[in-house]
């Protein structure tokens, strides 16, 4: 059973304001259990709106989410319920730090579940192991912490929920490489593990093939494509057209293939593409793996 | 929620109201204002109220967002409704155990709830119409008189260029973190008082944090820039009185003087 479902999702900010402005129309997918789905698409396309809905911090302005095939606004009170099975981190999440310690913050999740101590104590723990928060810092504040630290413990805090879902909006932005690849590969061992589904908007196509099954690409606040991540990038010039792109590599090898070159253009991991090289040299008698 | 308080918010538009000069909109609104207490009758009070709607016609500004703009003000009003209502002195016409209501209590109530309809529509018209810039700009035109008297004028209408500009920023986000915080199953609407100020640490203390940071990075941007207060610079835009605003000011002052002369209006 898909463990998200969005049927017509349509919405509108400032509804009957002036300059009122439609966000999403026309929005139609569902999320299977243990997927791992990248969503992409153009600045302003809608993606951070689409997410929040996932969590009910937006209410559609028509059309319906189910979570766990349950209508999410069935019953508006209860909509804290799917607050805990969908978990969500924003952009930037280092800013919402609040408490005196590390431990205490990533406990602020857990404990307003209404767990008891001794469960609270072992989901920070699985958490901060999970996301690289070494247990010495648990005890400091957080604002002691750096940029990259402070980011980690706020993912923490949001993993110690044990979602069913995990949702992130682009976690790697203003970090340096080993930053992100250190937090990525954290999310995917989580997914990997847990087998929990994993959302993950990023403006880095690399990191998208890398760690996604699946791609959403989102247009002017629709679906423009939603398929396996090979199939997204085989059409890669309707993505150039969009302003967005295929990863570097699949681009290397769309420039072979247009030198001339008879090579396979399904290529968007680094390892897959020394592959996809090394097959290609062999086929013309040559040898260099 | 947060996004539907519109006091303060700027609607751009190419309308009269909007291109009259902003000192002279300042000094009008001021004027409106004071005549508004001169006035004390229900008569003079509804034709005070049916300028102010006219201006918001005129400005093209939904009489929608100005109900908006209300709503969070609603419990002042009826408090001060029900007060004027039961101890205005007069002869009572309904007397419920202690309390009386007299005829002039209801006359009141009436005048008083209109004057401030009238104080809340006339002030958000002069923002609603007139970008902060713009408008700091003018305050400190019109105060520039002072400067000879060793008063900041430019530093003090800076710092309300600054405050004004931050606000919907700070908005924005107060609303992300408790977004936030919701997100990690912070239950901000329900429970009583002290549960909710409680609730609310979470948010205050982010938002505290990084409105140190805005500041921070704001001061580190004016010094890059060699800002250096106010002495020598220069303004891009000139403010001049155009013909068009004379008329205007004049047709206000007529209809402030009709607004005056109801005083002797017998109801």
């Amino acid at each position: 059973m898909s463990i998200i479902q969005v049927e017509n999702l349509e919405y509108v900010y400032g509804a009957g304001l002036p300059g009122a402005t439609r966000a999403l129309h026309d929005v139609s997918f569902s999320i299977e259990e243990g997927d791992f789905v990248g969503i992409i698409g153009p600045t302003g396309c809608g993606k951070s709106t689409l997410i929040t809905h996932f969590n009910g911090l937006h209410r559609p302005s028509s059309g319906r989410i189910l979570v766990d095939g349950q209508d999410m606004w069935a019953d508006p009170k209860a909509i804290r319920r799917f607050r805990f099975m969908v978990g969500l981190v924003f952009q930037y999440p280092e800013y919402q730090l609040f408490e005196e310690t590390v431990y205490k913050d990533i406990a602020y999740g857990p404990t307003n579940m209404g767990l008891d101590a001794d469960e609270v104590r072992r989901r920070v723990l699985m958490a901060a192991d999970f996301c690289g928060v070494a247990e010495s810092w648990l005890e400091k504040s957080p604002f002691e912490l750096s940029g990259g630290q402070k980011r980690r413990v706020a993912i923490a805090g949001v993993i110690a929920m044990q979602p069913r879902v995990l949702v992130l909006d682009e976690p790697a932005a203003g970090l340096d490489p080993e930053g992100r690849e250190m937090i990525l590969s954290q999310v995917k061992a989580y997914h990997r593990e847990s087998g929990s589904s994993v959302v993950l908007v990023s403006h880095s196509m690399e990191d998208i093939a890398k760690y996604a099954d699946k791609v959403l690409v989102l247009q002017e606040g629709t679906v423009a494509m939603y398929d396996t991540t090979e199939n997204v990038f085989a059409r890669a010039q309707e993505l150039m057209d969009m302003g967005l792109s295929v990863p570097q590599v699949t681009q290397i090898f769309l420039q072979l293939r247009s030198m001339g070159i008879d090579i396979s253009t399904d290529v968007y991991t680094i390892p897959y593409a020394v592959k996809t090289i090394c097959r290609a040299l062999e086929e013309r008698g040559l040898s260099g793996c | 929620m947060l996004r539907d308080i519109t006091i303060g918010q700027h609607f751009p538009g190419d309308s009269p109201v909007h291109r009259l000069d902003p000192r002279i909109k300042l000094l009008l609104t001021l004027a409106y204002i004071i005549v508004l207490f001169a006035v004390h009758n229900i008569s003079g009070m509804v034709l005070a109220f049916a300028v102010v709607l006219g201006l918001y016609l005129a400005a093209k500004i939904p009489l929608k967002v100005l109900a908006r703009s209300m709503r969070p003000l609603l419990p002042i009003i009826l408090f001060t409704a029900v007060l004027n209502l039961f101890f205005a002195a007069g002869e009572p016409i309904v007397q419920i155990w202690i309390f009386k209501i007299s005829k002039e209590g209801i006359y009141y109530a009436i005048t008083m709830v209109l004057r401030i309809l009238c104080l809340i529509a006339g002030s958000s018209l002069l923002t609603y119409t007139t970008s902060p810039i713009v408008l700091t700009d003018a305050v400190e035109r019109l105060l520039r008189p002072l400067a000879v008297l060793h008063l900041p004028v430019h530093e003090l209408a800076m710092m309300m260029t600054i405050a004004l500009r931050f606000i919907p920023t700070l908005i924005e986000e107060t609303e992300k973190i408790m977004n936030a915080q919701k997100a990690r199953g912070a239950d901000l609407d329900s429970g009583n008082l002290m549960q909710r100020v409680k609730a609310l640490i979470p948010v205050l203390i982010p938002l505290f944090i990084s409105s140190f940071r805005r500041a921070d990075e704001l001061a580190m941007a004016m010094e890059c820039r060699c800002y250096h207060g106010g002495d020598g610079r220069t303004r891009m835009k000139q403010l001049h009185v155009t013909g068009q605003d004379v008329v205007s000011t004049l047709i206000f002052c007529f209809a402030m003087a009709v607004l005056v002369a109801t005083r002797w209006l017998p109801f």
